[in-house]
């Protein structure tokens, strides 16, 4: 738990910086692990329910851990009304994961996003951060096949 | 590196030098917004970068990487500045061709311009460019001489001099005096007086008081905030300081959402840079006055763009709204005066003290005063940012600046004011747009976002689709929205699932208004207007899907089959080998039939069928012909 | 604080600034109808049972009473017909989430709503968050809490801290306006709604 401690001590233990430090730890371990959050509730003296109540309210927190290739699948508006619902569809059948799980081999997370803002490429898929503009069923399968 | 300015002088001074330095220089400026980089703009700068060198012409020319120059579907945007020549979707490959015959020889390479769609003719300038042509860039215009990194460049453009003019010329009170005069509205939602808003905060007895800049763009398809905050955060810090000065405050945040990573990085540095330069700090510019800015990220909560849960969330909390029966202008962060406006707003403001407000109302309708950034997104053939002055009518932005409709399609509805806004019909294409004329139509400005939608949309699945985004993004607190939405949502679930009852119309308007009046905060009280305004505009597809079990759009998938027409079925296979449920039948040199028990109707076989053949149909709200099996197709000649 | 005068159901008032209209309108003898609120918790403005209408000159509005504070010359009305609908619909679906409680029965027969229309989801939690307020406020245990938003949120136990605290308390056993905390607790984790439980449900 040093990365924690360390986390913390860069916003000098204030409370107020909570959300940022989940962040941090999210970023640091791509999810937020249990002991993590104990941990944290000790250092900035925030009861544990509390982090908890933050920690499970935005998107950008994960309490489990997530796959090792991310794939998200915009659903903001602009893709939806250009077949984001399609695309994900052919994703979640592809890949055997539904919206907001994990495969069970650790492969693969799917997630959705509200909007990325590229909505001139729409409907968008994101994979371990590269963007893909209205892939073919033929397209996916040559990225995930890529996938290890 | 100018080091601390300490003075108006000083900052004039440094001006001069930077204009001095880049006379009779040229600039390569590649838009380089997240949106460019998704198209591969970062490797266009590079190979500009190498080739200058390898040509020797780091002296005459410098490549800037900016922000979105806003005509995203033509990224990467290459301009040739101070010509304004314009090279669109460039790429790497093309680098030396452009450095060799546009800037040594002084030659237009005819294959990169932009063609009109409607004469084909290749267009040299960006001014000329119909997308372009019908706007008024004020504020986002400058994304196109900016690297966002390199604050000289704003100062260039004559960036912090509106700040300067504050500070020197201008008590704080005539600073305020001169935003109502101007008539700034806010542009993240209501179009609450930005005046107004500042002059409560001012007015709070409390010592301590806090500016907010609300980065937190929540509205799915819009992406007006970033594109400024990534593009020119210069100019958003400016309109803070003038703010924070205004009203007395020392203290102010960025609270920006993490899906932008981008714009939190050029703000931060942007902050780090106007720090340096004596912009931002102790004794700004020699004037006494002092104001420092922080940087919190969002986690991703649609709801923390309501202004208590944003400020809660700054406060390292869940950000749930609060009762807000006293305003967040008096009790807001820590229970002190807090005034928050989002970026766009804050981006306004250089502008009406820079130049005047006389000048500023000279601009837009008599409520709606200045321009409005729109992120014109969805069926439209011209996606991207956009900038009009109030009151453009719709049409003309949607067809003038947008192109109109792609694929020959029909225009069916533009959604305005993402979750909380609504639907308008072809019938109010000529509406002025400004902040009460939507209102009026029971759709809303809100922060930007136009979402074109064609005859292949369904209004009650657009309808569903935002009542679902709502549920989620609910903070659940309260029995109306919480329990209200979910079965809003049930009822158009049903509706959509063939299941919908006669009367679920009328139990959805109930609904709607007991929400609207009930819920804690604007997200309850405004979540039902996308519902609604479809129900108004559009009522008769509602009756189509309950009664008929029909979706006029074909779009809701439990009310429609996929159908392979025997007459112009050519039994290629391709369908069938691509079908992943397996549900196609047939052979060679037989007609292909779908066995509509195992079809998951994800469409693959349409999307597949080669276009000469055209033999894959969506049906709705008619039964599906009986298959023909072991059926020879007779090959007919098919016009090539 | 100085008083204001205001007017409740053709009643006036003189009432200290600062009090909220259901204090006031307590005084007066109006009953409004309430579910989360408890006078030794913080005003939380969730259930909105007690919505009231109010009316500044022209404008008329609908407000939480337990967290709105009285203003001078406010008229306030705990009873019209809109506020009647308000209730209503709010009795409808709570009565979905939690059929055959007597509380929302109770309320039910006083606002004569028959039944609910809408299909029932029967978890019994309304999600009032007394017992959580309760815990944290009162007790300062904090062992049970919020988890996850909108249609999703609901309340949870933290086994680590119930364990210690909560079998000697079980305070939160009689404020659960539908029973659903004796009924489905032990006091230490609901039978499959810890925190661990919500996450694991959440990943499959």
């Amino acid at each position: 738990m040093t990365a924690v401690d360390e986390i913390v001590d860069r916003y000098q233990g204030g409370k107020s910086a909570l959300i940022q430090i989940l962040l941090d730890i999210q970023r640091e371990y791509y999810w937020l692990p249990k002991e993590a959050l104990i941990r944290l509730s000790e250092r900035l003296e925030i009861p544990l329910n509390q982090i908890y109540h933050i920690a499970t309210f935005y998107t950008a927190f994960s309490l489990t851990p997530r796959g090792r290739h991310q794939v998200m699948v915009c659903t903001g508006t602009a893709c939806y009304i250009r077949g984001a619902p399609q695309l994900l569809h052919k994703v979640e059948e592809m890949l055997k994961v539904k919206p907001g799980k994990t495969s069970s081999d650790m492969r693969f997370t799917l997630i959705t996003a509200n909007c990325l803002g590229c909505c001139a490429l729409g409907p968008v898929m994101v994979i371990n951060g590269e963007y893909h503009g209205n892939p073919t069923t033929a397209d996916l399968g040559h990225i995930f096949e890529a996938c290890e | 590196m100018a080091g601390r300015l300490t003075s108006i002088v000083d900052l004039e001074r440094l001006r001069d030098e930077i204009l001095a330095k880049r006379q009779g220089r040229r600039f390569i400026s590649v838009s380089n917004g997240s949106d460019g980089r998704t198209r591969g703009s970062w490797e266009v700068i590079r190979a500009f970068v190498d080739e200058i060198e390898k040509q020797g012409l780091e002296k005459e020319v410098e490549v800037k990487s900016t922000g979105c120059h806003g005509f995203c579907q033509m990224e990467p945007i290459v301009l040739i500045l101070p010509e304004g020549i314009c090279y669109v979707q460039v790429k790497p490959e093309h680098v030396s061709e452009i450095i060799s015959k546009t800037l040594i020889q002084n030659e237009i390479i005819e294959q990169f311009l932009y063609r009109d769609p409607v004469t084909g003719q290749g267009i040299t300038h960006e001014s000329e460019i119909p997308f372009y042509k019908g706007q008024a860039r004020l504020v986002l215009g400058n994304n196109r001489f900016i690297d966002p990194w390199h604050i000289d460049d704003y100062i260039a453009l004559g960036g912090y001099s509106a700040l300067a003019k504050a500070l020197d010329k201008m008590t704080p009170e005539q600073v305020l005096d001169e935003v109502k005069r101007a008539n700034v509205r806010g542009r993240g939602g209501s179009g609450f007086p930005a005046g107004i808003k500042w002059e409560t905060t001012r007015n709070a007895p409390e010592k301590i008081k806090y500016v907010i800049v609300n980065a937190d763009e929540g509205d799915p398809g819009a992406y007006m905030d970033r594109g400024l905050l990534e593009g020119n955060p210069h100019g958003v810090l400016e309109g803070l300081i003038i703010g924070a000065y205004a009203i007395g405050v020392h203290e102010g945040f960025v609270y920006v959402r993490q899906e932008y990573p981008l714009a939190t990085e050029n703000v931060i540095h942007a902050i780090e840079q106007a720090e340096e330069y004596g912009l931002l700090g102790e004794n700004i510019l020699g004037s006494g006055f002092d104001f420092t800015v922080t940087v919190h990220r969002g986690a991703g909560a649609f709801v923390s763009g309501e202004s208590s849960a944003l400020m809660t969330a700054i406060e390292g909390k869940v950000g749930e709204p609060r009762p807000k029966y006293i305003h967040t202008s008096v009790k807001g962060i820590w229970e002190r005066p807090s005034n928050l406006n989002n970026v766009e707003t804050w981006a306004n403001v250089p502008l009406a003290i820079g130049r005047s407000a006389d000048w500023y109302n000279s601009i837009g309708t008599e409520g709606s005063k200045g321009t409005k950034i729109f992120s014109l997104v969805g069926k439209v053939k011209n996606t991207g940012l956009v900038e009009v002055p109030m009151g453009t009518s719709l049409r003309d932005i949607i067809y003038d600046v947008g192109g109109g409709i792609p694929n020959g399609r029909r225009f069916k509805a533009v959604q305005t004011g993402g979750p909380s806004g609504g639907c308008i019909p072809e019938q109010f294409l000529d509406t002025p747009v400004d902040f009460d004329q939507l209102t009026e139509l029971g759709s809303m400005m809100g922060s930007g976002g136009m979402i074109v939608m064609d005859e292949d949309t369904c209004m009650v699945d657009v309808a569903r689709y935002f009542l679902n985004f709502l549920s989620e993004e609910s903070c659940g607190k309260c029995i109306p929205c919480r329990e209200g939405l979910r079965q809003m949502l049930n009822i158009l679930n049903r509706i959509i699932e063939a299941n919908g009852k006669e009367g679920d119309i009328e139990l959805l308007e109930e609904l709607s208004e007991v929400v609207i009046d009930a819920s804690l905060c604007a997200l309850g009280g405004t979540a039902p207007n996308p519902v609604l305004t479809t129900i108004k505009y559009f009522r008769n597809e509602y009756e189509a899907h309950i009664k008929e079990k029909r979706c006029p759009a074909k779009v809701c998938k439990p009310l429609i089959s996929y159908y392979i027409q025997p007459d112009k079925c050519q039994a290629c296979l391709i369908c069938l080998r691509n079908c992943p449920a397996g549900a196609i039948h047939g052979g060679k040199g037989l007609i292909h039939w779908i066995d509509q028990e195992k079809c998951t109707k994800c469409g693959v076989c349409l999307e597949v069928c080669p276009p000469r053949f055209d033999a894959v149909a969506k049906l709705s709200g008619e039964p599906v012909p009986p298959p023909l099996p072991e059926t020879k197709v007779i090959r007919k000649r098919v016009a090539q | 604080m100085k008083t204001v005068t205001l007017e409740i159901d053709g009643k006036k008032i003189e009432a200290k600034g600062g009090m909220t209209l259901l204090e006031a309108a307590r005084e007066l003898g109006i009953e409004i109808p309430t579910l989360c609120y408890q006078e030794q918790l913080a005003p939380y403005g969730a259930c909105r049972l007690c919505s009231v209408e109010i009316i500044k000159g022209e404008r008329s509005r609908v407000v939480a009473a337990c967290v709105y504070p009285v203003e001078e010359g406010l008229i306030v009305k705990t009873d019209s017909p809109r506020v009647v609908s308000i209730r209503r619909m709010l009795i409808e679906f709570m009565l979905a989430v939690a059929p055959r409680t007597k509380v929302i029965e109770d309320l039910a027969a006083r606002y004569g709503v028959e039944g609910t229309r809408f299909e029932a989801e029967a978890n019994l939690c309304i999600l009032c968050g007394l017992c959580v307020r309760y815990c944290a406020e009162v007790k300062k245990a904090n062992a049970i809490g919020f988890v996850g938003r909108g249609i999703s949120r609901q309340v949870a136990f933290l086994p680590e801290i119930a364990s210690k605290t909560c079998m000697s308390c079980r305070e939160c056993f009689s404020l659960c306006p539908t029973a659903k905390i004796p009924r489905e607790t032990d006091g230490v984790c609901f039978l499959d709604l810890t925190v661990d439980d919500f996450l694991s449900r959440q990943s499959k």
